[in-house]
């Protein structure tokens, strides 16, 4: 176990939902004798769940400043059918529509982060305005009808890389950026570990990062090798191509840049960020205008995968993603979580959405089962929190002992913070 | 039904020999507390002295059991397990902190978990009754179905007093009733205690401001350091207010601090004319007109107790963090600077460690390496991209001059100890660089060993040529670490002194009155 533990970095939540993942797909690859694990189901997985996933990273952004956003399902929705209207009535092509719906969502964007961060007023109303706002806006502009999309738009939702280069018998491209992939993070983590121990920082063992490595790159390939094998005309799918992107671009700028920094400031202790300068106005306002342009860009893609927009589209997506975020362990009090555990939290809602699917569960049942999963996943954090961090054994022995401490006697003054605050 | 003191008089309440321990600290060793009855007894003592843990001993915070010594009230032993229990026995305490529901009236204040009631139904007719004879009876007007929050403070405290008479009380304590009041107001106040006691209630009473207590109290009992020191008889014993000061300072002061040779400069820092209103209160002021200077190399002090503007004062200057501003003038350098806003003050060169830690200096979520660079970011990043590597090596530069005890810069701030905590605080802002460094207790929670060290790292950054303000509630820290010391009093600097002419007794007598020093 605590070779594990070491395995991924010591974040016991980390290493439980990654654990979790492997597991439930371990489970549904025996007990649907194999039909899990297969290219059209997996490509079929990803071009399902891609637009929850996009929004679970802007999600994680919103949450981690400490607010939330109930508005997505409703954004993404209305910057849909807009679009669609535009590319049908003014005769926009495809990546103007593209363009078009990405400044609607920054436009949305910054209305609720105006109320949101200079108003003052939480964004848990202000978004649930915007949610029957902007559905609305939907329903009134579309007239509730569908309203289909060009197929050179549809190719956002629904397209695949091309086939070009030699009869390898695979798709070249998904194989080519399978194999980037997997030299690239070889290539990181071992500079990053030479770097840290030049600095003179801890590293782990050898052993313990080149197994991690090889299990990792192990994953890249055999995903490259379902990817690259489906059936004819289908590939890497396009919307995947697009997460990876915004992963990799959030998950840079979350964890590297000084903008990423000051999300978590705010989002850990507001008063302590503004006196240290952070201007955490413009941060509360900078996430909830970058919500609002993922929502736009997963409305469009999904509209891109349904060949038309409709007025019931992304009822329910904001539940969907907010559930993503928790269970990729971010708090509901703010100041934690990682973009790269919101995507696993997704994917594990996902699998599990998936393989019940395959097993013949019923919507009932499967609505079930994720909620009490979402329950468990935070229930297991807040415990987790509340015994301070402990190893599993820890935690496990944590019952059969009972913790009393008498807390001294502050003479701190909090009087200040709640006149502050009221 | 009661013991009797030695004149004969009746005792109320004795506290025996209590001893009350926090994981290492003792905060009350061996204090003894005798109120006869009828009398307005006053406790006074610095800030920290363990006035208010003798209170929560009393009133049953700190439950029977947590504490050693004994409870006598009445005649009985008594062993509170809550404040529940306290009140049953007449008992009531009025914190500080008002503890009214601003949106509920003040009827329903007066009875909130004590209200009146018919077959399980709340008798308004009856509450409605009750109130307008406690509120004639603490001299208020006003009609009882007046929400709080349209009443000002020193009404709400009269508030305070009546669910406290609703109750039946015998002995009330008022912990600093008159803090946040203006002048007539805190005499209705006093006035109305006196009237209690005309009836019969005993008042133990908390507060800084020396002259009220001279004023009204019977008894004086003096902690300083968790002891009692002694118990004065006002009319007997002739007290004023520098007998009070002497029993609350008397305390030598030891070689607690580095040897030190300040090598001061010019003049680089000056402010004229500050003055700042309350953030909510409209017409009350929190800075009146502050002047003061700063020289390069110098460690300025700034005393005041508790509640007196010091931290009003530091974080209004600190890109007006705090307060409305009024007017004023900050000069640097002989040039007049703009503090709007913490990123302007950050840029001017000032840097402010707040009084509280952890609510409003650190993020506990964060380690180490993220803290020390978290208001600098700029000095370790390439177009907005942060420099990881420069970030390390930072953190571990501080790590090593601080001398902060941790495995590594890649631990959690919460985990450190408070010492180590305030370390890494003044590492964060010592990263800035700034030519004014502001302290705001900056030794508060903090052991002997590390408050020696954080000296040493505040004599360092004066020898440097910075200026430093040191605000603290301990005087003997302010005797011995500043050159200059200010003294503040509601709200108005009210003197300054040098480091050779102020002692314990001339601070605490500017920091207690509004005379003006000559």
């Amino acid at each position: 176990m605590n070779a594990l533990k070491k395995l991924f970095g010591g974040n016991t939540r980390q290493f439980g939902m990654i654990f979790a993942l492997v597991a439930l797909i371990v489970f549904f690859q025996i007990f649907t004798d194999g039909r899990t694990l297969t290219p059209g189901n997996v490509i079929n997985l990803f071009n399902g769940n891609s637009y929850i996933l996009i929004l679970a990273i802007g999600m994680v952004l919103v949450i981690i400043a400490g607010h939330i956003d109930l508005s997505v399902g409703s954004v993404a929705a209305f910057v849909g059918v807009s679009v669609a209207l535009a590319m049908r009535d003014w005769g926009l092509p495809w990546y103007m529509g593209v363009l078009f719906g990405l400044l609607l969502g920054a436009v949305i964007g910054a209305w609720q982060g105006l109320w949101t961060a200079y108003v003052g007023i939480p964004a848990f109303i202000v978004t649930l305005a915007g949610m029957l706002l902007f559905r609305g806006f939907n329903q009134f502009v579309g007239k509730s009808n569908t309203i289909p999309v060009p197929a050179d738009f549809q190719f956002l939702g629904s397209g695949y890389l091309p086939e070009i280069g030699p009869d390898t018998g695979f798709n070249n491209l998904t194989l080519l950026i399978g194999l980037v992939a997997a030299a690239l993070v070889v290539i990181m983590s071992l500079r990053a570990r030479a770097s840290s121990k030049a600095l003179g920082a801890d590293v782990p063992e050898l052993w313990v990062e080149v197994t991690k490595l090889v299990l990792i790159c192990g994953a890249i390939l055999y995903a490259t090798y379902l990817f690259a094998t489906g059936r004819p005309g289908t590939s890497f799918p396009i919307p995947g191509l697009i997460l990876a992107v915004l992963v990799l671009i959030y998950g840079f700028v979350a964890d590297k840049t000084v903008l990423g920094r000051h999300v978590y400031a705010v989002g850990g202790n507001r008063h302590a960020a503004e006196l240290s300068g952070v201007q955490s106005k413009k941060v509360n306002f900078l996430v909830m205008m970058n919500m609002s342009i993922l929502a736009g860009l997963a409305g469009m893609i999904f509209v891109g995968r349904s060949t038309a927009s409709g007025p019931f589209d992304g009822v329910g997506w904001e539940l969907d993603a907010i559930a993503a975020v928790f269970i990729g362990g971010a708090a509901v009090t703010g100041g934690v979580g990682t973009v790269i555990g919101s995507i696993v939290g997704g994917l594990v809602m996902a699998v599990l959405n998936n393989g019940l699917q395959l097993l013949g569960v019923g919507a009932d049942l499967t609505q079930i089962i994720k909620g009490l999963v979402l329950l468990a996943a935070v229930a297991f954090d807040v415990y987790n929190k509340s015994q301070g961090k402990r190893s599993i054994t820890g935690l496990l022995m944590q019952n059969f002992q009972r913790n009393s401490d008498i807390k001294p006697d502050e003479t701190t003054s909090t009087k200040e913070v709640i006149s502050k605050e009221s | 039904m009661t013991t009797l003191g030695t004149q004969g008089e009746p005792i109320l309440l004795e506290m025996r020999s209590i001893t009350k321990e926090f994981p290492g600290v003792k905060a009350l060793s061996n204090v003894s507390l005798r109120v006869k009855a009828g009398e307005i007894h006053a406790i006074c003592g610095e800030n920290g002295a363990g006035k208010s843990t003798l209170m929560k001993v009393l009133s049953g915070v700190y439950p029977y059991g947590s504490y050693t010594g004994d409870i006598v009230y009445q005649a009985e032993t008594q062993q509170f397990k809550d404040i529940r229990a306290s009140e049953a026995a007449g008992i009531v305490i009025i914190h500080q902190e008002l503890a009214l529901i601003p949106e509920l009236s003040i009827m329903e204040n007066i009875f909130l978990g004590n209200e009146p009631t018919k077959w399980g139904v709340i008798d308004w007719a009856e509450a409605r009754k009750r109130s307008t004879e406690l509120l004639a009876r603490v001299g208020l007007r006003e009609d009882p179905d007046t929400p709080i929050k349209e009443i000002g403070v020193g009404k709400q405290q009269l508030v305070e007093i009546a669910k406290a008479l609703n109750k039946s009380v015998k002995l009330l304590i008022l912990d600093e009733p008159t803090a946040a009041l203006n002048e007539s107001d805190s005499q209705h106040l006093l006035d109305l205690i006196l009237g209690l006691k005309g009836r019969g209630i005993t008042s133990i009473i908390i507060s800084h401001k020396l002259n009220e207590i001279e004023q009204i109290a019977d008894e004086i009992t003096i902690i300083r350091d968790g002891k009692s020191i002694e118990t004065l008889n006002v009319k007997r014993d002739g007290v004023d207010e520098d007998r009070i000061i002497k029993g609350m300072v008397g305390r030598t002061l030891e070689s607690r601090f580095p040897d030190h040779e300040p090598k001061i400069g010019e003049v680089f820092f000056e402010v004229k004319d500050w003055t700042v209103g309350h953030p909510q209160i409209q017409d009350r002021l929190i800075c009146k007109g502050s002047n003061f200077f700063v020289r390069r190399g110098e460690i300025v002090g700034f005393a005041g107790l508790m509640g007196a503007g010091r931290t009003e004062l530091a974080r209004s200057l600190f890109g007006h963090s705090y307060g409305r501003f009024i007017k004023g003038q900050v000069y640097k350098d002989g040039k007049p600077v703009n503090l709007r806003t913490v990123r302007q003050a950050i840029d001017a060169g000032l840097g402010y460690v707040t009084e509280d830690r952890k609510s409003l200096g650190l993020n506990l979520l964060d380690d180490i390496k993220t803290t020390t660079v978290a208001a600098n970011l700029r000095a370790i990043s390439n177009y907005t991209v942060v420099d990881t590597r420069k970030e390390f090596t930072v953190a571990e530069e501080y790590r090593k001059s601080l001398r902060t005890k941790t495995p590594s810069v890649e631990e959690g701030v919460a985990k450190l100890s408070g010492g180590n905590q305030q370390k890494v605080v003044l590492a964060k802002w010592m990263f800035t660089d700034p030519d004014l460094l502001i302290l705001d207790e900056p030794t508060r929670g903090i052991d002997v060993g590390a408050k020696y060290e954080i000296y040493g790292i505040i004599q360092k950054l004066a020898n440097q040529g910075k200026g430093v303000i040191v605000i603290s509630s301990e005087l003997p820290e302010l005797l011995g670490l500043s050159d200059r010391i200010y003294t503040i009093f509601e709200g108005a600097i009210t003197g300054v002194l040098d480091k050779n002419e102020a002692s314990q007794e001339s601070l605490m007598k500017l920091m207690t009155s509004a005379r003006k020093a000559a």
